[in-house]
C-alpha cells in the first residue's frame, strides 16, 4: 500500500469510527509528532470563560444564518463545530499578541473585547461596521484587538501573520502572532512560503491548522498525502502537534505550549486541530451533494459545545440552569445587537473614494465628483435598488 | 557634489533613510552580505547588520507577505525584488493584500511598504530579465508607481517614497543603472512624488518618456531638432498618479504628443496617458498620440534592439507625428 492509500483508508477509517480513532492516539485524542512540554491545564472558571466565548459564536451563528435565510444579510460562514479550536486556541494569547485569522475564526475578537455591534454591522456591511462595508461578511478586522481580517484567496494572510510576528522579534517585543488555516490552505504557496520563512528566521509566530476535513467539497485526503497535517512542520524544522480539536483542554494546552515556546526565543510550531465543519463551507454551499450525512451525525457526538458543557457539568462549573439561562443572555445580547445594527443606514456614498490612498489622489477627486454629478443628475438612484 | 551612477545613488537613499529612521528594513534575495546582485544593496549589511539587512529564502510571495506584516506592526520594510521579471509569484500578496488593506480594513491597517526592483531590457536577459510591467500594477487602485531615468532623480524619489504613507512600487532602469551618470548632493533631500520633469523645452510636439527610454528619447528629440522639429521632452518620473498637469500644459502648447515605452503596447500605460491626453485637450491636437513602445510580442533574447523602442524609432514615430497634417 502506497502512502498516500494509507493516508485515505486511515482516513475512511477515521470518519467511520471518528471516537475510536481518536482514543487510538491517546485518551484525549492528541497525537503529537513532536512532544510538547508540560501540559497548560485549565481551571474550571477558565473552561468556563471558553465554554461561555464558544457558546456566544455558536447563537451568533446560528442566529446570523437564519437572517441570511430571510435576506436580512448577503452571505455567511459559520464556525459550528469548531468553537473549541477557535477560543481555546486564542485563549492562549495576550491582548498584546496579533491574530491573523482565516474563515472561521473572526468570532475570537469578541473574547478579546471587540464590540458586538460593529462586529454584526461588520456583517450587515453598514455604517456601523468600522471596515465601512467593504468586504463581504466574516471578514471582520478590528485594529483595537490586534486582528486583521482574513484573505478569501485562502492562505494569503499567513505570511502576513510572519512579518508581524518577525517584526515584533526585530523590534525586541515579546509580541507573539497566531495565524490561522483551514486544511485546503496547506496547499497553497503561501502556506509552504510562511511555514519555510518563520522557521528560517525563528519568528514567533503559531501556526493553527483548523482541520474540518473539508474545504468546500474536498476531503483532506484530495488536499495532501500526508498522514496528517502536523508533520509537515518536520520538514519546515519546526515542532508540529495534532490535537482533538473539539476538545478545548487539548486545544489550549497545545497551543500555550506553542505561544511560550515563541515567546521565549524558540521559533514557531503547527498546532493542527482535528475538527469537523459541522455546516454549509458557507450560506452559498449546499453539502448534501457531496457529504454523506452519517459522517455529519457521527461528528454531532462529538460537537465541542456538547462535550465543553458535560465536562463543566460534571465538574460543577456549570448547571442544567446556568446553562440555560447563559444562552438566552447571549441570545437576547444578539438579538438586542441585531436590531441596533439593523436600524442603521448603508455607510455615506462618499465613502467609495476614501482609504484607497492616505490622501486622495486627482484621478479619484475627479472620479468622486463625476459619480456625484451623476448620483445628482439620476435623482440620488444610480441602479441596484438602493 | 560626488558625481554617482544611479545605482550608487539608489544605495545612497537606502543608506540615509536607514541611517535617519530605525525602522527602516531591506529585505530580498541576496540583498545581505553579498549586497544584490546588482550591488544596489552593498555595504548596507556592514553597516546596518543581520536585523535590518535580510537575505530571506527564495519566494517573493513571502518577501512581499512578510513585509506587509512587518508594515503592519510598524516597522518601514523596503523589499528588493531582483528582476520584476520575478515579481509575479509576488502578484497575489500586491493586487490582493498590500494595496487593498487600507481600504478594506477601512483605514485601520496600512502597509508603506516600498518595492524596489529593477525593470526593463537592454542588458541581454531575454524575457525573464528584461520586461517593463508597470501597467499591472498601475491597475490597481491603491498602488503608486515610480521610475525615475537618472541618479538625482533615483536618490530623492526613492527618499520620498519611503517616507509616505501609501504602497509603491519603485522601478529601476536596469539597463542605466551604472550607464547614467550624474552630480547627486550628499545627505538629505527628496523629489517630490507626482511631479514629471520637463528635460528639453520646445514647441512641435510633447514626448513623454520614463526610466531608460528617457535617454533613447533624448536622443531622438536632439536628431530631431536637427530637423527643425523642435521637441519638449517629459520624462514621466511619478507613473501613477502621474503628473497630468504638466502633460497637459504641455500638449495644450504643442498640440501633438508621442508616448515612449517598453512595454508592449497594447494595454501598456502609453494607451491611458493617450486617453488622458484626448479628454483633456481634444481641441488642441492637430495628429494623433502617437505610440512608439515595445511590440505586443513576448520580450526576445536576440532581438532585443529590434523590439525595444530605442531612438531611430522615436525619431520616426516624431516625424510622422510632425508631419500629420488634419
Amino acid at each position: 500500500m502506497t502512502r498516500a492509500e494509507k493516508a485515505v483508508t486511515k482516513a475512511k477509517a477515521a470518519k467511520q469510527k471518528p471516537a475510536a480513532a481518536a482514543k487510538k492516539n491517546g485518551s484525549n485524542g492528541s497525537h503529537p509528532v513532536v512532544q510538547t512540554e508540560a501540559k497548560a491545564t485549565l481551571s474550571t472558571q477558565q473552561l468556563l470563560e471558553i465554554y461561555r466565548a464558544m457558546l456566544r459564536i455558536r447563537v451568533l451563528d446560528e442566529r446570523m444564518m437564519t437572517l441570511q435565510r430571510q435576506g436580512r444579510i448577503g452571505f455567511y460562514g459559520t464556525c459550528s463545530g469548531q468553537e473549541a479550536a477557535t477560543i481555546a486556541s486564542t485563549y492562549a494569547l495576550r491582548a498584546s499578541d496579533w491574530i491573523v485569522p482565516a474563515l472561521r475564526e473572526a468570532g475570537a475578537m469578541l473574547m478579546r473585547g471587540f464590540p458586538l455591534v460593529p462586529y454584526i454591522a461588520q456583517v450587515f456591511g453598514n455604517s456601523g461596521d468600522l471596515t465601512k462595508g467593504r468586504q463581504m461578511p466574516s471578514h471582520q478586522a478590528g485594529r483595537s484587538v490586534n486582528q486583521v481580517s482574513w484573505g478569501s484567496c485562502i492562505g494569503s494572510q499567513l505570511p502576513h501573520a510572519v512579518g508581524i510576528a518577525f517584526a515584533a522579534k526585530l523590534s525586541k517585543h515579546d509580541t507573539v502572532a497566531m495565524a490561522f488555516m483551514g486544511d485546503g490552505a496547506t496547499s497553497s504557496n503561501d502556506f509552504h512560503t510562511s511555514m519555510n520563512f518563520a522557521a528560517v528566521f525563528k519568528a514567533p509566530v503559531v501556526f493553527v491548522c483548523q482541520n474540518n476535513h473539508w474545504s468546500i467539497s474536498i476531503p483532506t485526503h484530495r488536499q495532501t498525502a500526508s498522514e496528517s497535517i502536523a508533520i509537515k512542520a518536520v520538514a519546515y524544522g519546526m515542532p508540529g502537534v495534532k490535537v482533538d480539536g473539539n476538545d478545548p483542554e487539548a486545544v489550549y494546552a497545545a497551543c500555550a505550549a506553542a505561544v511560550e515556546r515563541a515567546r521565549r526565543g524558540g521559533g514557531p510550531t503547527l498546532v493542527e486541530c482535528e475538527t469537523y465543519r459541522m455546516g454549509a463551507h458557507s450560506s452559498s454551499d449546499d453539502p448534501t451533494r457531496y457529504r454523506d450525512q452519517a459522517e455529519v451525525d457521527r461528528w454531532k457526538l462529538r460537537d465541542p459545545i456538547d462535550r465543553t458543557r458535560a465536562k463543566l457539568i460534571k465538574a460543577k462549573g456549570l448547571t442544567e440552569a446556568s446553562d440555560t439561562r447563559l444562552r438566552a443572555d447571549l441570545l437576547s445580547e444578539i438579538n438586542a445587537a441585531i436590531k441596533e445594527v439593523e436600524a442603521l443606514p448603508n455607510p455615506p456614498s462618499s465613502t467609495l473614494f476614501e482609504d484607497v490612498y492616505a490622501e486622495l489622489p486627482w484621478h479619484l477627486q475627479q472620479q468622486q465628483q463625476e459619480f456625484e454629478a451623476a448620483l445628482k443628475r439620476a435623482g440620488g438612484d444610480l441602479g441596484g435598488g438602493h | 557634489m560626488p558625481t554617482l551612477n544611479l545605482l550608487q545613488a539608489v544605495n545612497d537613499a537606502l543608506r540615509v533613510e536607514m541611517r535617519r529612521d530605525p525602522r527602516t528594513i531591506v529585505l530580498g534575495e541576496d540583498v545581505g552580505k553579498f549586497g544584490g546582485v546588482f550591488r544596489a544593496t552593498a555595504g548596507l549589511y556592514e553597516e546596518f547588520g543581520p536585523d535590518r539587512v535580510i537575505d530571506t529564502p527564495l519566494a517573493e510571495g513571502g518577501i512581499i507577505g512578510t513585509a506587509i506584516g512587518m508594515a503592519m506592526y510598524g516597522l518601514k520594510p523596503v523589499p528588493e525584488i531582483q528582476f520584476s521579471d520575478f515579481i509575479f509569484p509576488g502578484f497575489d500578496q500586491i493586487v490582493s493584500e498590500l494595496c487593498k488593506l487600507r481600504y478594506r480594513s477601512g483605514g485601520q491597517y496600512t502597509a508603506p511598504v516600498v518595492i524596489r526592483t529593477p525593470f526593463g531590457g537592454g542588458i541581454r536577459g531575454g524575457h525573464y530579465h528584461s520586461q517593463s510591467p508597470e501597467a499591472l500594477f498601475i491597475h490597481q487602485a491603491g498602488l503608486k508607481v515610480v521610475a525615475p531615468s537618472n541618479p538625482y532623480d533615483a536618490k530623492g524619489l526613492l527618499l520620498a517614497a519611503m517616507r509616505q504613507p501609501d504602497p509603491i512600487i519603485f522601478f529601476e532602469p536596469k539597463r542605466v543603472y551604472r550607464a547614467s551618470k550624474g552630480e547627486v548632493p550628499e545627505g538629505d533631500y527628496e523629489v517630490p512624488l507626482g511631479v514629471a520633469k520637463v528635460l528639453r523645452e520646445g514647441t512641435a510636439m510633447t514626448v513623454i518618456a520614463w526610466g531608460a527610454m528617457v535617454h533613447e528619447a533624448l536622443i531622438a528629440v536632439e536628431k530631431a531638432a536637427e530637423a527643425g522639429i523642435d521637441c519638449e521632452l517629459i520624462d514621466l518620473r511619478t507613473l501613477w498618479p502621474l503628473d497630468i498637469d504638466c502633460l497637459v500644459a504641455s500638449v495644450e502648447k504643442t498640440g501633438r504628443a508621442v508616448i515612449v515605452h517598453e512595454a508592449p503596447r497594447t494595454c501598456g500605460l502609453g494607451g491611458e496617458i493617450s486617453s488622458l491626453i484626448q479628454e483633456r485637450c481634444f481641441v488642441h491636437l492637430q495628429a494623433p498620440v502617437k505610440r512608439v513602445t515595445g511590440w505586443d510580442t513576448p520580450f526576445p533574447y536576440t532581438l532585443e534592439n529590434e523590439y525595444l523602442p530605442l531612438a531611430p524609432r522615436i525619431l520616426q514615430g516624431i516625424e510622422d507625428t510632425a508631419k500629420f497634417i488634419v
